[in-house]
């Protein structure tokens, strides 16, 4: 087993590499934030707008907070929250889906108008429009923008489901008497794993993006949490200074963005089944 | 036979493919030779994988993606086609070398009119203008016997039948004078009744043009109706060649001896049951429909224990849709199915676990009925623990038993995913599958007709057994009445949704027998090279157009 995930590994093209080694580094510094960073995430540690080097590597932003650390504290918030609401996207999507196409007849069919009617309106101005009715905090956040992207997932799950459920493997389940969920479990979600995985990857980008700007217009994670987003936006002016401290964050989304598709992509390639 | 000789007409010297398989490339024919004359027929015949089409095309100068002519040469009318300039290899094919593929259906671009891409080739070529190439099109229509020539090209490929199609291909390999045709299995997806038609035509044509034709098939009946001359072929090398005649009376080798055989197996013990017994199944007035179109009008039958009933009939007649009743998956709109007296419930979900147990079932596509993702392990260990409630090692202990039984060595194949497995493995999976859960009855939906003939011997020999040793019924839905003298005791034919005659196989089998039942008797090849010819001169003889006695 291990050694067939080596020899797939081997065989993946560099840029693949380049984006598994960065999500690792990614997750390394999630998970260490609190012993890598050498100031608090809340601490005004110094004066406003410090510049880079001296006690503060990355200077300090508009409190006095060291940049360095908030970067760190951000990957830690920031990756958390885009993967828990990915992981909710895909749950929600995921299950709607397989029992669309396994049960088909009018529950799919109530089920994909629903999801018609929420993809008709553009995702920001309904995620906005709805985080002014229930309040920004962010479990709002994260179930917002889960119910929304859960509709993408949604529809994938489905269409793939569909060329499933007409085996005559999923028959044979059924002739043996097995419950839906089981035939759901065992014999459809297996075989529909790989775009999934896919897909996730690319949704985890879009989510990640998508809580980068809500935090940006304010409407995301809320001060004095350090996340990226909202660290643009709040050392936004340094740039008419020619700083371009405001931007680190920026890349930092940018970087893992790029990382995740490159892996993404290599993965489509795979269970494509498509040869070079 | 020198390359000097004024008539041959396709010569092939050591031919070596290669196919790729990941970074490797491995031999897949291993120096085939091979002649042919102007106007001769040869058969290529063999198993799957046996390198049949791959040589078919290679005959083209043509390999599919993937593989590569290693060495060897192919002469076509002294011109070397390996590595020629595909200038001159895209000249010479249509015009001079035509294909026809297995399937019509899928090779036909739906979107055009059939005519359309008839003299699409011609017009390519420049050979004709387009009003000659439709007025030859049209003649080419006639010559094949396609009903309504003159207006059957305007048509689109899904608005005329599977058999026309296929003829409709043929007339398309035509419209150039090809001096050779390949045929890659052009009947293998075809209905009995509909097959004969297309033989007809095919060699009516190859006839009258005088074309050279490669015949590729796995049917030996059939090749030996179409073919001059006959090379037999395995794992990409050939293994015996003589003209037609001598080869069916006289084969030297035992692989073609073991493949001449093939259709002499016999069912061991022979049902003997008395007629007042109870039943295992019945199925009792039964109409069922697909939303409003109606498929089974009226399906009665009865299956005994350790009986087997074939049932028999085109594609369309309602076998698989009597099958889906009797599970539960279509409930019927009329009538009942009873088990061992019993009424059962219309829909599966409705019925309780252990009737389920006693009724399994085998498919047609072991590829598809195995789910990829399963070990052997999983997929016929799940109706132990779901049925039988085993876990464990006591699991493990059957599994391995049941491997056994279908003669897998458990050791080497209980880890293994279906993809690991070839057809006939994969098959014999899915008989364990449904022996796994101790059923009185299976019910197996044409599974020998997706395997080489081999292969399906083995398949019958081994649910011949099981019957034996476990005292099983067996509904098996087939079209292939070869399959049915096996192993049937009894036969109940069918022809659109309705019985048209029922009865034990030896009566089924002597006449006087219903039209229809004799139409499908008497369209099954025989191993016989005067068949064909004999057959369509007793139909003419009878006054039947070429349409009815096809069955159209």
């Amino acid at each position: 087993m291990m050694q067939n995930i080596w020899k797939e590994l081997k065989k993946a093209p560099l840029t693949a590499w380049f984006g598994m080694v960065v999500i690792a580094i990614y997750i390394f510094v999630s998970i260490f934030a609190g012993v890598l960073a050498p100031y608090g995430e809340t601490d005004p540690v110094g004066f406003e707008y410090e510049p880079w080097g001296g006690d503060f590597l990355l200077g300090t932003d508009n409190l006095g907070r060291d940049m360095f650390s908030r970067l760190l504290y951000g990957a830690q918030n920031t990756v958390a929250i885009a993967i828990v609401t990915t992981l909710l996207a895909f749950f929600l999507g995921g299950v709607l889906g397989l029992l669309a196409a396994s049960l088909g007849g009018v529950l799919d069919q109530v089920f994909s108008r629903i999801m018609d009617v929420l993809m008709a309106i553009p995702q920001l101005i309904f995620a906005l429009l709805l985080l002014t009715i229930f309040g920004t905090s962010l479990i709002n956040m994260v179930l917002v923008i889960a119910v929304l992207d859960s509709t993408r997932v949604y529809r994938l799950a489905r269409a793939v489901a569909m060329n499933i459920v007409v085996m005559d493997y999923v028959e044979v389940a059924k002739l043996r008497g097995e419950g839906l969920w089981w035939q759901i479990r065992h014999e459809v979600l297996p075989n529909a794993m790989a775009p999934l995985v896919a897909e996730f990857g690319l949704r985890f980008c879009f989510v990640f993006l998508f809580i980068a700007a809500l935090s940006f217009l304010g409407l995301g994670i809320q001060p004095p949490t350090a996340d990226w987003g909202s660290m643009v936006r709040d050392n936004a002016t340094l740039i008419t200074f020619g700083d371009i401290t405001p931007l680190l964050p920026a890349a930092a989304i940018a970087l893992l963005t790029v990382a995740v598709n490159f892996v993404v992509d290599w993965m489509l390639h795979r269970s494509s089944g498509l040869k070079d | 036979m020198t390359t000097g000789n004024r008539d041959v007409l396709l010569e092939v010297k050591d031919l070596r493919i290669e196919g790729r398989s990941g970074e490797e490339w491995n031999e897949i024919v291993h120096g085939v030779d091979l002649t042919l004359h102007k106007g001769e027929v040869l058969g290529l015949i063999g198993e799957s994988g046996a390198g049949k089409s791959t040589i078919g095309l290679a005959a083209m100068g043509f390999t599919r993606d993937g593989c590569r002519i290693s060495d060897g040469s192919v002469s076509f009318e002294g011109e070397e086609l390996v590595d020629g300039p595909q200038e001159q290899l895209r000249q010479l094919r249509g015009s001079k070398i035509a294909y026809v593929a297995q399937s019509a259906a899928a090779s036909f671009n739906p979107a055009h009119k059939l005519i359309e891409q008839t003299i699409e080739v011609p017009l390519q070529h420049n050979t004709m203008s387009r009003e000659e190439a439709e007025r030859d099109a049209i003649a080419l229509y006639r010559r094949i016997q396609l009903p309504n020539p003159g207006e059957i090209g305007f048509r689109y490929p899904h608005q005329v039948s599977g058999g026309q199609l296929q003829r409709a291909m043929t007339a398309m390999a035509m419209t150039c004078r090809p001096k050779l045709i390949v045929f890659d299995e052009p009947t293998t997806a075809l209905d009995v009744t509909t097959q004969i038609e297309v033989l007809a035509a095919i060699r009516d044509a190859v006839e009258q043009f005088q074309t050279a034709a490669i015949y590729i098939t796995h049917d030996l009946a059939v090749v030996a109706q179409m073919a001059d001359r006959i090379m037999v072929l395995r794992y990409g090398n050939l293994v015996e060649e003589s003209d037609t005649r001598s080869m069916l009376s006289d084969p030297k080798k035992d692989y073609t001896k073991s493949l001449w055989a093939v259709r002499s197996f016999q069912k061991a013990e022979p049902f003997a049951g008395k007629p007042d017994m109870v039943p295992i199944m019945e199925v009792r007035n039964v109409s069922a429909a697909y939303g409003e179109v109606p498929v089974l009008d009226d399906v009665s039958f009865a299956i005994h224990e350790k009986q087997t009933v074939a049932v028999v009939g085109e594609s369309g007649s309602g076998k698989s849709t009597t099958a889906r009743c009797m599970t539960g998956l279509l409930p019927p709109k009329q009538g009942e199915v009873l088990y061992r007296g019993e009424p059962l419930m219309p829909a599966t979900k409705d019925r309780p676990r252990d009737q389920l147990r006693h009724i399994q079932m085998i498919y047609q596509m072991p590829d598809t009925a195995l789910n990829p993702k399963q070990r052997i392990r999983d997929v016929i260990g799940r109706p132990l623990s779901f049925y039988l409630g085993m876990r464990g090692r006591e699991k493990t202990e059957r599994v391995r038993e049941l491997l056994h039984e279908i003669e897998l060595e458990p050791d080497d194949f209980i880890d293994r995913l279906p993809g690991e497995l070839s057809g006939g493995q994969k098959q014999r999976v899915c008989i364990a599958r449904a022996m796994a859960a101790e059923p009185s009855m299976i019910i197996c939906d044409e599974v020998t007709s997706a395997l080489d003939q081999l292969v399906a011997e083995g398949i019958l020999r081994l649910l011949d057994r099981l019957q034996r040793e476990f005292g099983l019924a067996y509904m098996f839905i087939t079209h292939d009445l070869a399959t049915v003298r096996a192993i049937a005791d009894e036969v109940v034919v069918m022809k659109q949704g309705k019985v048209v005659e029922k009865g034990e196989k030896n009566d089924i089998f002597k006449p006087p027998h219903d039209p229809y039942t004799d139409l499908l008797l008497s369209s099954v090849p025989e191993m016989d090279p005067d068949w064909l010819t004999d057959l369509l001169d007793e139909r003419a003889a009878k006054g039947m157009t070429f349409e009815q006695s096809a069955g159209n």
